[in-house]
């Protein structure tokens, strides 16, 4: 991940230096699409098998910008590693296939790929895969905010002690600005679901269903939480499990963010708590801040450029007045957060606050919110003027607006379910850091279940050799067959073995060495009527090759006596008649 | 010079038949720009590839169509199969029927694995798009929808075909990388005397 978007290590535009990881089977293929990248002016990471390419993933979380993977691969099922990145990793997937059947391409949409390249691919087509990546942030961006919209109407209808003519009006903007994204969204977004009427119709997460699914996700527990669950849980018919699985991992996204800022609030603001409180000072820390967490959001990609303008803005708003500089910018960009700030007790003594201020930035702004909210009204519809005006100006700088702003309703969130009523600079720290180390043990855990899963993969892979296991079955042949591998001049024990796994045998083929696959072709009864020689050695090409040793005098004084006894088994014998007798 | 401005002509005459006559498409076009001074010989690295590739997967296909074959015409099964008779005891004009009804149910008890074939295909396939091979591709093609057909004559004649094709293509781009060796790099000849 760079450290720093402002001063890029690259020294080309973008999309030079976007970070590919290539997955294919086909070693052709992978050479080619390695070059081809390359010449693009890529960052190329090749693969070829999916596991490996899920255990690089996993690895680190942010070392792939974009993932190109096959279709069809031995080990996994394209479509199965598509859907592991897009929950785990939420990168664009590009599925590619020598099959352009609509059929495969229609999986490949519903499954969550940006797109379906058809080999041979054109390098042309290569070039153009940055268009993913920029269209994933920005939409990232957008559900995010309208994620924070959401959790700050929930709180205002929560902590409703105050209804003055004011809050109602911040009210309706908010609700209005929800729509306005919204609206947006369903304009711009491109998304299948949306214009056709096929799959799914796309679900407008209202404050209530939101709410619902967080009190559902916190009664399951952040760790265990899982689509199916959430779904049962907040028992809304119409709502479908993709519906739940997408908003869950845009939820996980959000917190994450939160989380993130909040570790790197926590260390940029430590130092100067001891700073005597004074309003510029606390502006200018605040915009200081702003800029550091700006710098550290935008690092994800080169976006950065943008943030500049951006912390101008911040600016010149703040110097316009004392007790609103933080206030302005931040109000002016999600008003929705000044309501949230109702809740704690305004009457705070200042200096305390102002502390407060210093050590974070954003409850440095929940902090003026305090005492704006002192002065409620005449705040209030101050706030409602410029809002709509910076809005407007925000808007094309939505990205890195997005990444700041972001953690701050979340964390009064946080603090007002919890905290309603002591005093907020001081308790809010504390829950603030209670709710970072809360959120950073739930998010872990998804790491955590990710890597052991993987680490139960590569057991698996250490004792498969070759055969990647999908199924228990799988596991059972593997073992099943060594005997058959080491031992092969005996044919009854081959026999024997066939005997018991030819249900395996026939469900495990395709993981199967060629030579053992003819057997999956036999049926039970045939099987077991044939066993001493006859039937193996009909059936199969290789054994064939064995055959002379087979057909010594020996064996064929074995056969008739088995055979007699075969014979003589009355089931045995109508079975055989109607096998094989047709007369 | 006489020489190499000879050979250079051989080889954009036979690089040029090899599109003309079909065995090539655009692909090979794609390799050979990606050919560069990092990559000198990037077009030659890849088809060698292509070959280690596809010769086990044509190796795989074989087998898969060939069991159903063995059968038939192994005269020890037949064998085996009249023994057990002799000793069942059966009416001897019987057995040429029951030798006949045992091979046809040899055929119905192992009938090919299209799925398998189809999957195998389409690796080859995979294969042969990364060259450019035109007409192998063409026959991948053909014998997919005699897989999804169910029909294993069909898929044992177009196989029978996609080797010859195959076999053709590589001794074309065998001879044509020998003569582009042979020639040297373009610009030698292009030096002034």
């Amino acid at each position: 991940m760079m450290d720093n978007g402002f001063s890029s290590p690259r020294h080309d535009p973008f999309p030079a230096g976007l970070r590919v990881l290539v997955v294919d089977d086909d070693l052709t293929w992978l050479k080619i699409l390695e070059k081809m990248l390359k010449k693009c002016s890529y960052e190329v990471t090749t693969c070829g098998l999916a596991i490996d390419a899920l255990h690089l993933l996993r690895e680190r979380k942010d070392r792939y910008d974009i993932v190109i993977s096959d279709v069809n691969m031995p080990d996994m099922d394209g479509f199965k590693l598509l859907e592991h990145v897009g929950l785990e990793m939420d990168l664009p997937v590009i599925m590619m296939s020598v099959d352009g059947e609509t059929s495969q391409v229609m999986k490949g949409v519903q499954h969550g790929a940006c797109d379906y390249l058809l080999k041979p691919i054109r390098m042309k087509e290569l070039r153009n895969i940055w268009q993913h990546v920029l269209r994933k942030k920005i939409h990232e961006v957008r559900d995010i905010e309208i994620l924070e919209g959401m959790e700050s109407i929930q709180m205002t209808r929560n902590g409703l002690d105050q209804s003055s003519d004011g809050h109602l009006l911040c009210g309706e903007d908010l609700t209005s600005v929800k729509k306005r994204k919204e609206a947006e969204n369903k304009h711009d977004d491109k998304d299948p679901g949306d214009s056709s009427s096929t799959k799914k119709a796309r679900v407008v997460w209202s404050v209530d269903l939101h709410q619902k699914f967080v009190k559902a996700v916190n009664q399951i527990g952040f760790d265990k939480v899982g689509p199916k669950k959430i779904l049962d849980l907040m028992n809304v018919p119409w709502l479908t499990r993709e519906n739940v699985a997408s908003h869950l991992q845009k939820y996980r996204l959000y917190l994450s963010r939160l989380q993130k800022e909040n570790d790197t609030k926590t260390s940029v603001g430590g130092g100067k708590h001891s700073d005597s409180p004074s309003r510029d000072s606390a502006g200018s820390f605040g915009i200081q801040n702003s800029i550091n967490i700006q710098r550290n959001d935008i690092s994800n990609g080169s976006y950065g450029f943008s943030g500049n303008s951006l912390i101008v803005r911040n600016v010149e708003p703040r110097s316009q007045e004392n007790e609103r500089k933080g206030i302005v910018s931040k109000t002016a960009v999600e008003p929705k957060r000044a309501l949230a700030v109702e809740v704690p007790d305004p009457c705070k003594p200042k200096s305390s606050e102002m502390e407060f201020g210093h050590s974070f930035t954003s409850p440095a702004s929940e902090v003026n919110f305090a005492e704006f909210g002192s002065n409620f009204p005449t705040k209030f519809s101050w706030c409602a003027i410029p809002q709509s005006q910076l809005k407007q100006e925000q808007n094309p700088l939505h990205l890195d607006a997005g990444f700041s702003q972001r953690t701050r309703p979340g964390k009064q969130q946080h603090i007002q379910v919890d905290y309603p009523q002591p005093s907020p600079p001081i308790i809010s720290g504390s829950s603030v850091t209670e709710r970072n180390m809360d959120g950073s043990v739930k998010i872990k855990p998804i790491y955590d279940e990710c890597r052991n899963n993987g680490s139960q993969v590569s057991s698996a892979r250490s004792t498969m050799d070759s055969y990647q296991v999908q199924t228990k079955t799988y596991e059972v042949n593997h073992q099943a067959y060594e005997p058959i591998s080491t031992n092969t001049s005996s044919l009854k024990n081959q026999a024997a073995f066939n005997l018991s796994s030819i249900s395996d045998l026939e469900s495990a083929q395709k993981s199967i060495n060629w030579a053992m696959s003819p057997l999956a072709t036999l049926d039970d009864d045939f099987q077991v009527r044939w066993v001493q020689g006859d039937c193996y050695a009909m059936n199969l090409g290789l054994q064939n090759i064995e055959f002379p040793e087979y057909f010594d005098g020996g064996l064929l004084a074995d056969v008739p006596t088995h055979l007699y006894e075969n014979l003589y088994d009355s089931t045995e014998c109508s079975v055989i008649e109607q096998g094989l007798f047709i007369a | 010079m006489e020489r190499n401005n000879q050979l250079h002509r051989q080889v954009i005459l036979s690089r040029q038949s090899l599109f003309d006559q079909g065995f090539l498409d655009e692909q090979f076009l794609q390799l050979e720009e990606l050919q560069d001074d990092a990559n000198p010989n990037f077009v030659e690295e890849i088809v060698t590839l292509h070959y280690r590739d596809s010769a086990r997967l044509i190796l795989s296909i074989e087998q898969a169509l060939s069991v159903e074959n063995f059968p038939f015409l192994n005269p020890k099964l037949l064998f085996s199969y009249l023994f057990y008779c002799l000793v069942q005891q059966v009416k001897r004009q019987l057995w040429c029927l029951k030798v006949a009804s045992f091979l046809c149910l040899c055929r119905e008890r192992n009938p090919l694995d299209f799925n398998k074939l189809d999957s195998l295909m389409h690796q080859f396939k995979g294969s042969s798009s990364s060259i450019g091979a035109k007409k192998v591709k063409a026959e991948c093609t053909l014998f997919r929808e005699f897989c999804s057909a169910g029909n294993g004559e069909g898929c044992i004649r177009t196989f029978q075909q996609l080797k010859k094709e195959y076999a053709t293509l590589k001794k074309k781009l065998e001879a044509y990388f020998q003569l582009a060796r042979q020639a040297g790099p373009a610009q030698t000849a292009c030096r002034p005397k």
